[in-house]
Order: structure tokens, then sequence, then C-alpha cells
């Protein structure tokens, strides 16, 4: 009988040696001369398990991690390909409590299928939602996006099926769907894993919102940095097109939706839509002033959706299942599921996707094991290198858009950072500064300019240099930034600066040796 | 690797193929510029200087515009690399995993700075922000080959290895 064997492809599995665990593995095999299928998955994102390897049994998927090719010829000996015990067993992949404890909606095939088999994804629902859309009218499909109260996962929250209606209601000709897979922030992975672990998904996702507002082309703004996911999208967009899930007349509806990937070229700021759009134009990614909204005039001067991957993705689930499905999830104003994505200083990270309500501190302790260090979480830094640095008194908070919003933080993407007590949150702060300084796109002095400033105000503070003006100076510096700033790079740098200084006052006050 | 031309500002017969090549395959996409230059990037490894005018010319834009997306982003690069481009990210999950110690490391293995190439013409050294591995920090990236949980001594490894190559 032939076991299947998986070994993740996903890059973050690849970059701990997967590549070279599945060859041994095959290669012990066929020493052995035992037949295997081996499958290359994505990743079930327990990143501190990778390579997770895992075979088939009657009794469902057994899982052993993390894998490396040194212990390969024991994992044959002791029948691993039945399931058998050994020191990196770690029982039924379902069982395993951090995966266990999730609700996985739009993470439900990530990990689980061979991301470019179409036949796969069919297998496991996929295409099910675009089929329910293809039945449906424009405006319903609009309609079951703004009920299931999907909100932007690319940072801003802002409501998905309002920004959808806005889009149908333009008259004009050509229209766009540009999806955002710039994922600059720090922190987060969680586009990436999707992307190398079930891209389908997103281009089902893409479908969709063409048919919903009319637009017939799409593009993928994919960050330069992730060569995996780019070669992924491109096989799998390749079989979409053979399959007549792309391209003219789909499956046969007279629709069509044409669909290509343009790659990024290491600038944070454009992963900002206006950014993005300047730059799939091919020019300079310098930000827009709004109005006019891309919806109305985005890319090429016509209306565009721009969405988050994790947003698209997750369309095809609330078509196929319904928005009350997708509704029921969550708490307030937050609904449905997110993905978040611990790292950092912890010792289990990885991909966590559930209901929104969690609290900082489940996640961090309860499924992310505590720090790496074995240190206390001084401070986690929440929605990338824009999010607010939050301290350990107020991990009670639970994860959702609103609870966040009011302790001064925001879930942006969904990453979370743990930082332990050796952390110097001067230097953060310097930091983000300099994050800024680096990655402005020029427009606007405040951000331009001030930022520079900053670095420089806080080398004086952390010198001891004047101390107690600089501060105030730095404070006076961040309100500027704040209100003067004409997107979030320049606006939001001082949620890292100022939240550093009210928590953690005493590492600006440091002696200098 | 293969192809390091002569100097910048002459374009040889090869090179200037390539741009060519690098034109024709997207000159008639809508924007197509930042195409072009990752095409000309992929196939000559950094974008001449004397690539701009070509550029420009062909896609009808001032060569003003052309170097001013060029400098805008940070992966396009006017210099020729080492063979290989070793990437340390600098970004926060990998700095709470004491990816400042890393990049000292490195720094002094290698005997070069960010934005530098080894004498040998072997590495050059370049910071990234955010590789998308943040739960294997620290990550780096050597040429399209990403590395999670980098030690220095696997960093040693992995340059050993190149090295050797
Ligand atoms: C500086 C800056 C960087 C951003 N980076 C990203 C990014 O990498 N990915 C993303 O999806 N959204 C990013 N955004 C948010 C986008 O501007 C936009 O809100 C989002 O793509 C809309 O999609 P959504 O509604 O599905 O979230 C960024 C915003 C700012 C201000
Ligand atoms: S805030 Fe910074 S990044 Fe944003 S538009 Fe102004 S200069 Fe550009
Ligand atoms: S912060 Fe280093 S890989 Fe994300």
């Amino acid at each position: 009988m032939t076991t299947t064997v998986y070994v993740p492809r996903d890059a973050a599995a690849l970059s701990v040696g997967a590549e070279s665990v599945a060859r041994a593995i095959a290669a012990e095999a066929a020493r052995r001369n035992v037949s295997i299928r081996l499958v290359r998955n994505g990743s079930r994102g327990l990143q501190w398990l990778e390579p997770l390897v895992e075979v088939t049994t009657p009794q469902g998927r057994v899982a052993y991690g993390p894998v490396g090719v040194g212990d390969v010829p024991s994992l044959f000996e002791s029948g691993f390909l039945q399931g058998a015990p050994h020191a990196l067993h770690l029982g039924l992949t379902e069982e395993i409590p951090y995966l266990k404890s999730q609700q996985r909606l739009t993470f439900a095939r990530v990990g689980v299928i061979d991301p470019v088999d179409l036949d796969d994804y069919l297998a496991y629902d996929g295409y099910a939602g675009l089929r329910k859309a293809l039945e449906m009218s424009p405006a319903d499909i609009v309609q079951a996006v703004t009920d299931s109260g999907l909100r932007g996962r690319g940072g801003a929250a802002f409501p998905t099926g309002i920004k959808w209606k806005t889009v149908l209601d333009q008259p004009a000709k050509q229209k766009y769907i540009a999806c955002n897979a710039d994922e600059g922030d720090s922190g987060t992975f969680a586009d990436r894993m999707l992307m190398e672990g079930d891209p389908f998904m997103l281009i089902e996702g893409m479908t969709i919102a063409g048919i919903a507002v009319g637009a017939t082309r799409g593009f993928i703004y994919l960050r330069v940095e992730y060569p995996h996911a780019h070669r992924t999208l491109e096989e799998a967009i390749a079989r979409a097109y053979e399959r007549g899930y792309l391209g003219r007349d789909i499956l046969g509806t007279g629709k069509s939706f044409d669909l290509e990937v343009r790659l990024g070229a290491g600038a944070y700021i454009c992963g900002e839509e206006t950014s993005m759009l300047e730059s799939l134009e091919g020019r300079r990614g310098e930000v827009r002033v709004r109005p006019p909204l891309p919806a109305i005039k985005g890319l090429f001067g016509q209306p565009t959706v721009v969405n988050n991957v994790i947003s698209l993705a997750t369309v095809p689930i609330i078509l196929h299942k319904g928005a009350e499905f997708y509704r029921d999830f969550g708490v307030g104003k937050s609904r449905g599921t997110i993905p978040l994505q611990v790292a950092g200083n912890i010792k289990r990270g990885g991909l966590y996707e559930r209901a929104f309500g969690l609290t900082l501190r489940e996640l961090l302790y309860d499924f992310g094991g505590g720090s790496a260090s074995g240190r206390p979480i001084r401070a986690v830094q929440v929605g990338g290198p824009l999010g607010a640095y939050i301290p350990a008194s107020q991990f009670d908070t639970p994860i959702d858009y609103e609870a966040l919003a009011s302790i001064g933080a925001m879930l942006g993407h969904g990453g979370v950072v743990a930082f332990d007590d050796t952390t110097d949150m001067a230097r953060m702060a310097r930091y983000a500064m300099e994050f800024c300084a680096i990655e402005s796109c020029g427009k606007c002095t405040p951000c331009r300019i001030g930022s520079t400033r900053g670095v420089e105000l806080l080398d004086r503070i952390m010198a001891n240099v004047e101390r107690e003006k600089n501060l105030q100076l730095l404070q006076e510096l961040c309100d500027t930034m704040l209100h003067g700033s004409l997107c979030g790079l320049g606006g939001m740098t001082p949620y890292p600066v100022q939240s550093a200084i009210k928590h953690f006052p005493e590492d600006f006050m440091r002696t200098v040796q | 690797m293969n192809t390091t031309p002569a100097r910048p500002e002459t374009l040889d017969a090869y090179t200037r193929e390539q741009i060519d090549l690098a034109l024709a395959q997207y000159q008639s996409q809508p924007g197509p510029l930042l195409q072009v230059l990752h095409a000309v990037q992929q196939r000559l490894r950094y974008i001449p200087d004397a690539a701009v005018p070509i550029i420009a010319s062909a896609l009808n834009l001032s060569r003003a515009e052309v170097h001013g997306v060029i400098t805008f982003y940070h992966y396009f690069r006017r210099q020729p690399p080492g063979t290989h481009i070793v990437r340390i990210c600098q970004a926060e999950s990998c700095q709470a995993m004491r990816t400042d110690a890393l990049t000292e490391h490195a720094k002094k293995r290698l005997g070069i700075g960010f934005h530098e190439t080894t004498a040998d013409g072997r590495f050059t050294l370049e910071p990234v922000y955010c590789l998308g591995n943040c739960a294997c920090s620290p990550a780096i990236m050597i040429d399209d080959e990403l590395h999670g949980r980098v030690t220095p001594e696997k960093f040693d490894a992995l340059i050993e290895e190149k090295t050797r190559a």
C-alpha cells in the first residue's frame, strides 16, 4: 500500500530545511523499497515544529516535527509510515492543541491540500463560492459581503462590501480588482502562507470580486521578497486558465476575468493603496491625495477594488456558506475570524486563526507558550511597524478592532510581535523613526523631514543630552506627524514612539555609561 | 555569476541585447516601466545607467522619470552585486530574536558593511525589512533562498557552502 507523506513547500518550512527533508524521505523510501506518495503541502502554521512531516493513517494524519535530515532513517526504522511512536511523534495533527483550538475558515485548506492541485482544491469545497456567485446578481453578491461584516484585513478595517458597492455603482467600461499582497508589516506572514498554501482561494475570491463589481481584469501586487509565493501563484494561475476558471467565458457563463501578478520592488510605502496603484502603473510609489478614492478613480484612472489578500481570500467562504455563517463568528463590530500571526520572542510562533475576542494573554501564553528566551514578555507590538507597543499590564485586552483602539493600539494586519524584558524600548522607538525615514515616499514634510529629526532627538535623549527638552520636542514632533502627514506612514509612526515613552519611560531615562 | 559588463557607462552588444529583450517582453503592457526594470535586473543583475536613455525612449518617458523610478525602489541596483546577495532582516520580529548580534557577526565574517561587496566579489550584504518569516526569526535570504532561526554558526555554514559551490 502506498502511504501519503506530506512535507511542506511553504517558504518558512523551506527556510528550516524542508527541502532536504523531503529529498531524504524520498531517498530513504527508495532505499527501503517502500512506495510513498510525497505531497508538498502548505504549512499548518505551527512554525516552531517546522519542518512538520505528516503521514496519512486510517485514524487521520499523524504529525512529526521538527524533522531534520538526520531523523529520517530513525523515522522509517520506528515505522512512521504507520504513524508509530517516535521522539518527534506529535499524534494526530488535528489534535495538536494549538491547531485544535483554532477556528480555521480562511486557512481551512492551508497545510491540508496540495496548493497547486486544482482537483485537490475542488475536492475540499474549492470554487463552491464562485459557483454560488455565478447564480447571483452582482448586487446580491455585494450585499452578501456587506452582510457578512467582513472588514479589510490589510490594516484599515474598512467594510469590504461598502467598498465593492462604490465600485459596482460606477458606470465605467473598464474596472479593476487590485489585490494588495505587499505584506510589508514586520511580524506578518498570513498573506504569504495563504498564497503559498492555497492560492486558488485567492484567485477564486478575486474572480468573485470581478463578477460582483463588473471588473474583467485583476492584478496581484506582490512584494518581491516573496519569490516562493510568486512561483506558486504563477503555477496556480496557469492551471486556473487551463481549466477555464480564468480568462474568457469562465465555466461557460460568458463572464471573463484575467489575472496577473506584478512585483513590487522593496518599498514599504507601496503597501499603502494609492502608492500601490502608482507602482502598479510603473511609477514611483508616491502616495496620491484623496479624494478621489481608488474605488472611483483607481488603477489607470478607472474604478478599482483594492483589497488585501486575506479579505479577498475570505470571500469564497462567505459566498459558499452564507453571510450569516461568517458573521456568527466574532464580537461586536469585529465579525468573523482573524488569522493572527504570532512572532518575535515567542516559544510557539505561527499562524493562529480564530474568531475575534481572544485576549492577548491567551494568545501569548496559552497558545504561544510564553517567550522563546524563557524570560517575561515585556511588550508586544501589534499591527506592524506603525502599531503601538502594548505593555504586559494590558495583555488582558481582547483582540478585536474596537478593544485595541480603546487602548490606543490597532490590530492592523494581525501581527503580534513579542519582546522579552531585555528589550530596550528607547531603541525600538528610535527604530520606528528610522524605519519611517528610510521608507518615506517623500511627498510631505512632517514625514520626510520629521522622521529624520525624530531619530536625532532620540539619539540625544538616549545620550542624555538635554533630555527633558528633547523629550518635549519629540512629543511635539509626534503631534505634527500625526496631524500633518498625508498617509499612515508619517501619520502612525508616532504610535510606537509615543506608546514606548508612555509605558516604558524608564528606558528613556537610563544613565549613560 | 554570468555577466558583469565591463563598465556601466558603455554598453556591450550582449548588455544591449538583454535590455532590448526586456523591453520586447513588456513594452506593450499598460504601465510597463517597473516590469521592464525587473526584467533588466533579472537578466543583468543590475540596471546600468546607460540603460536609462534606451528604456526612456522605448517607453516614451523622460530619462528623469526612469531614473526617478530606479532610485525610488530599494530593490533596484545601479551597480553589479557580488555573486550572492545576502539580505539580513532588520525588522522588529527579528530584532526581538537578536538580529543585531547576527548582523554584527555577518559583517565581521564577511568583512563588509551593508550595501558593500566582498573584495573577491562573492557576497553583497544588504538589509531587508521583513521576509515574512517572522515566526522563524531571525531570518535571512541568500539570493532567492530563505533561511530561518539563523544562528551565527548557521550563518557561517551557509557562507561556507556558497563559497565552496
Ligand atoms: C504605510 C501603509 C502601508 C500599508 N501596507 C499594506 C500592506 O502591506 N498590505 C495591505 O493589504 N494593506 C496595507 N495598507 C493598507 C492599504 O492602504 C489598504 O487599506 C488596504 O490594502 C485595503 O484592503 P483591505 O480593505 O482589504 O484591507 C497599508 C497602509 C499604509 C498607510
Ligand atoms: S506620510 Fe510619508 S509616506 Fe505618507 S505621503 Fe507623506 S511622505 Fe509619503
Ligand atoms: S521581521 Fe524578520 S522576517 Fe519578518
